[in-house]
């Protein structure tokens, strides 16, 4: 045999397993029992450790002398270290460096851990970075006397000198990394200590050089035994693993479940081997950890960043993606392993699934580990998640993460920080967790918040583009005021851009009018007809709702924008008499007129040009009849009728309104809005008062507008005399009643008239007069709301029939995932 | 407040029967037995038009002198049966529509744990919890 080169430690190490093979004591162990186990141990392929056999010699002799035998824990450390097997390399001069290097072989658990344990305190003499102070070193190494023991050893061949080579810490140091892939499944753990025993027992039976060694080695064992064996009932096998490793977590071993006799087959091939070699290492520690860690720390449900590294290997073995899912079948496999209860991992789960979606994300599957390790360790399950192993959001687990991940791997850089160290780190991770959970909670809740809140808009604007003009967007408050808004709003409408209306203070309303308010408008005029409201606010929002009509009514001339809005009336606007019952007033009211010998056009022209400022209540009322022509519903001039009166008391503007309504006649329907935002700005000395003002400021803004209307009502019929673009609101208010007439063409003198009357008279005979506008308006109303609502419905139908496709096919896929009718 | 809960499998057979212990409790599962005849009847009489029309809650199976009973059953034919008293005069009929739904909800938060196999009795503790919820609290 070549020259054996060892270090100290391994030379105390050696000699240490050597004693534990040696159960006969003779100084020469055959191939079999302990040295099988101990090169299984190695987990080394067999034929690595055939190979090694041959190399030391033994297979020559038949059995492990101690020199084979240290030469086989040399290769076996070479081996493991990934280095050729050569035999040249265990002693060659250049190669001991690279001898230095190695780290002591490392067998399975219960061999690990002894050596560890060794290693360990190896680790304390060696970091300390010179060999040469064995006194202080737990076990005190008499250098010269391994190697007088190596060279004295009767039965082995001469072994080499050897040399006192101070020890390399950072191979032990290297140890406690968690993803040494050494590790091999652990066999009996317990045997382990006991067999140090005997070991220590025997030797100090025999060999009187060694015993020292051997004896504080093995006074080093038994302390280290001892918390071993300190047994845990539920914990079997955990004490076994006393942690060899400083640094090493609570690391759950799953296979250290199994029997210790049994050499657990790797669960998986090759990945979980690497895991359970993982989870091996990791073991050692588990349950002094967390014994350690429980004592040491309130919350036993804190994860350390040594666990959570851990815990995030194992969720890489299974889904690569930290940030994906494991779907609950892997879950189960996985956790199943763990040989804990079904009932209790079936708890687990619950717990741990935290948006209870079937799979985890990676907060959850460290949770469900740590959970799984906890019960391993003796801990009972909590009835509830706590709060240290909530998990966050997946949606902040890119910003949350990344700070905790950046503090684990400040943790982990220090791997053999023992437990103590742990205590600053710990508290402060924890610190970050709650913080972190609390947020995620609140971020879950936010979230969640939002997305429901998204598809609700999404919901919305699905519907809202369906008409651009017409279309019922939403109901938005529209301010009733003037005529002169909704006038300035027609013109906006027909301009574009046409913001500035001087006309009236509503100027901030106009573009909101006529965009937004049209169709909510409409609906609410439709609405507030129906119901008889009065109010000339929801005139406007009718109004407004036919932005187009009114549109059409300001830039066409009278009789166009008549023709397209209201059909039944032509340009004439005949109707002597309304036989429509949703108006009775209105009935009433075109008899009035007629019977006065106005037509309609009578009641609906209004003065235009200059509605009497001092009558806005009568200009308001008139303003409703103008309306007509634009979308006033029937009940809008029943409307204005009601609230004129209404409106009276409050305003004179109302009285504007008849006129206006004679005014409107001679002009176009968009005159109506027109003149509500002239009233409105006539009006500015005239309180304008909710509804009333509506009415009031109409029947201003008519007043205004009617002299530029008068002016204009030959050019236009309805458009004229409101000039300025009138909120469509208003017009639709005042267009129907004014549509009516618009294509009369009545002077002034005749809105004068009207006005006149409307002054005089009570909103009874205006509203006669307007009903009938106002029922014409309303009618051209209603049928814009239906037709709006006609869309609307028509969309929805659509999204119904898909939503029930959608629930269909689902249900299709859940039958067909539920073939089998259980049980 | 229920006196007694049951979630019976699409084969007929009870998954989960829990009832207010004071009274012989051999009664109430009687009661529920016989109740599935009147679940049976109801989807069948549903049956004709879609499936998936199919109202999911049943509504009062049937009453007794001493309760009533409400039924609810899944798109999986997985039926919820509810016994309650008759003195228990206040609960709506949208209270025993809500009990049902929590009780579909915790359901399929039991069917979605992977360790739990369909068929398998429920043993899942928040079902429990939600369920002890819903039953009369007796002293």
């Amino acid at each position: 045999m070549e020259s054996l080169t060892l270090s100290d430690v391994e030379q105390k190490y050696y000699s240490d397993l050597f004693v534990y093979c040696d159960t006969d004591n003779t100084k020469k162990v055959a191939s079999n029992g302990r040295v099988l186990d101990l090169f299984r141990a190695a987990q080394l392929p067999s034929e690595v450790v055939l190979q090694i056999t041959e190399l030391c010699g033994a297979t020559r002799l038949g059995h492990f002398g101690r020199s084979q035998f240290y030469i086989a824990l040399k290769l076996i450390a070479i081996a493991q270290s990934g280095l050729p097997l050569r035999v040249e390399s265990l002693n060659s001069g250049e190669s001991i460096n690279r001898i230095k290097d190695l780290p002591l072989p490392r067998f399975v658990v219960g061999k690990n851990e002894a050596e560890a344990r060794h290693a360990a305190l190896y680790q304390d003499p060696d970091s300390q970075g010179l060999y040469p102070a064995p006194g202080t070193a737990v076990i005190p190494r008499p250098p010269g006397r391994g190697h007088q023991n190596k060279k004295g050893h009767p039965s082995s061949t001469s072994l080499p000198v050897h040399e006192v080579i101070q020890p390399l810490a950072t191979t032990i140091e290297s140890q406690p990394e968690p993803t040494s892939p050494v590790v091999s499944p652990h066999q009996s753990p317990p045997t382990s200590p006991h067999s140090w025993r005997k070991h220590k027992r025997q030797h100090s039976g025999g060999n009187a050089e060694r015993q020292p060694v051997v004896a504080a080695t093995g006074a080093v064992w038994t302390q280290f035994r001892e918390p071993q064996t300190g047994p845990v009932a539920g914990d079997g096998m955990w004490p076994s693993h006393s942690p060899p490793l400083p640094g090493q977590e609570s690391w759950v071993s799953f296979t250290a479940d199994t029997p210790p006799s049994s050499t657990l087959p790797a669960m998986h091939p090759s990945s979980v081997q690497e895991s359970t070699t993982i989870r091996t290492v990791a073991s050692a520690a588990t349950t002094n950890e967390i014994q350690r860690q429980s004592s040491t720390y309130d919350d036993p449900w804190k994860i350390t960043d040594e666990q959570r590294q851990y815990y995030i290997n194992q969720f890489k073995t299974i889904q690569p993606d930290l940030t994906g899912f494991i779907p609950g079948s892997a879950a189960k496999e996985f956790f199943t392993k763990s040989k804990l209860p079904i009932l209790e991992l079936s708890h687990i789960w619950e717990l741990s699934d935290f948006d209870k979606d079937g799979a985890l994300t990676l907060d959850e599957f460290c949770a469900a580990f740590h959970l799984v390790v906890a019960r391993k360790n003796g801990y009972d399950l909590p009835e509830k998640l706590p709060e240290s192993l909530m998990p966050k959001l997946i949606d902040l687990d890119d910003s949350a993460e990344v700070p905790e991940q950046t503090a684990d791997v400040g943790y982990s850089a220090s791997p053999v920080e023992v437990t103590p160290n742990k205590s600053p780190s710990m508290p402060s991770l924890n610190q970050a967790w709650p913080e972190m959970n609390q947020s995620n909670e609140q971020w879950e809740t936010f979230s969640e918040r939002s997305s429901s809140s998204q598809t609700l808009t999404q919901f919305d604007s699905n519907i809202a583009p369906a008409d651009p003009d017409t279309a019922i967007v939403h109901p938005v408050p529209i301010r009733m005021t003037p005529s002169k808004i909704h006038m300035q709003e027609m013109e906006l409408k027909r301009t574009g851009s046409d913001h500035n209306h001087p006309t009236s203070p509503l100027l901030a309303k106009p573009p909101e009018l006529s965009e937004e308010a049209k169709l909510p408008a409409s609906m609410k005029f439709v609405a507030a007809n129906t119901v008889g409201d009065g109010y000339s606010s929801s005139d406007s929002f009718t109004s407004d709702q036919e932005p187009i009509t009114r549109q059409r009514s300001q830039s066409g001339t009278s009789p166009e924008a008549l023709k397209v809005v209201a059909p039944p009336p032509p340009p004439p606007r005949p109707h002597p008499s309304h036989s429509r019952s949703s108006s009775l007033d209105m009935n009433r009211t075109f008899a009035a007129t007629s019977a006065t010998g106005q037509p309609q056009p009578s009641t609906i022209a209004y003065p235009p040009a200059v509605p009497p400022r001092p009558l806005p209540t009568q200009t308001s009322v008139p303003l409703t009849g103008h309306r007509v022509e634009a979308e006033s519903i029937a009940g809008g001039g029943a409307v204005l009728t009601t609230t004129s009166p209404q409106q009276i008391p409050q305003q004179p503007n109302f009285a504007d309104f008849s006129q206006f309504q004679a005014f409107a006649a001679s002009e176009q329907p968009s005159s109506l809005p027109e003149v509500d935002k002239h009233i409105e700005p006539g009006q500015g000395d005239k309180p304008s008062e909710g509804a009333g003002p509506l009415r009031t400021v109409k029947s201003d803004g008519q007043a205004d507008e009617r002299p530029s209307a008068t002016v204009n009502s030959g050019a236009k019929g309805s458009s004229g005399p409101l000039a300025p673009p009138p909120k469509p609101v208003r017009r639709r208010l005042k267009s129907e009643d004014e549509l009516r007439p618009e294509d009369e063409q009545h002077g002034p003198q005749k809105s004068n008239v009207i006005a006149a009357v409307l002054a005089t008279q009570p909103s009874i005979p205006r509203s006669v007069g307007k009903d009938k506008k106002a029922i014409q308006a309303s009618i051209r109303r209603n049928k814009e709301t239906n037709t709006v609502l006609a869309r609307l419905n028509s969309e929805l139908q659509q999204q119904l029939k898909d939503l029930l496709e959608e629930r269909i096919s689902l249900e299709v896929q859940l039958e067909q995932l539920r073939p089998f009718s259980h049980l | 407040m229920a006196v007694c809960i049951a979630v019976i499998a699409k084969e007929n057979y009870p998954l989960y029967i829990r009832s207010v212990p004071t009274q012989n409790e051999l009664k109430f599962h009687y009661t529920v037995h016989t109740s599935l005849d009147v679940v049976e009847e109801k989807i069948s009489a549903v049956g004709k038009a879609l499936g998936d029309q199919r109202e999911l809650y049943l509504g009062l199976l049937y009453p007794t002198e001493d309760y009533k009973v409400y039924g609810y059953v899944t798109n999986s034919k997985v039926k919820f049966v509810i016994v309650v008293d008759s003195s228990n005069t206040s609960l709506r009929d949208n209270e025993i529509r809500s009990m049902f739904r929590k009780l579909h909800n915790s359901f399929t938060d039991v069917m979605c744990n992977p360790f739990h196999n369909p068929g398998d009795t429920i043993q899942s503790k928040a079902f429990d919890g939600i369920v002890s919820g819903m039953m009369v609290q007796t002293a």
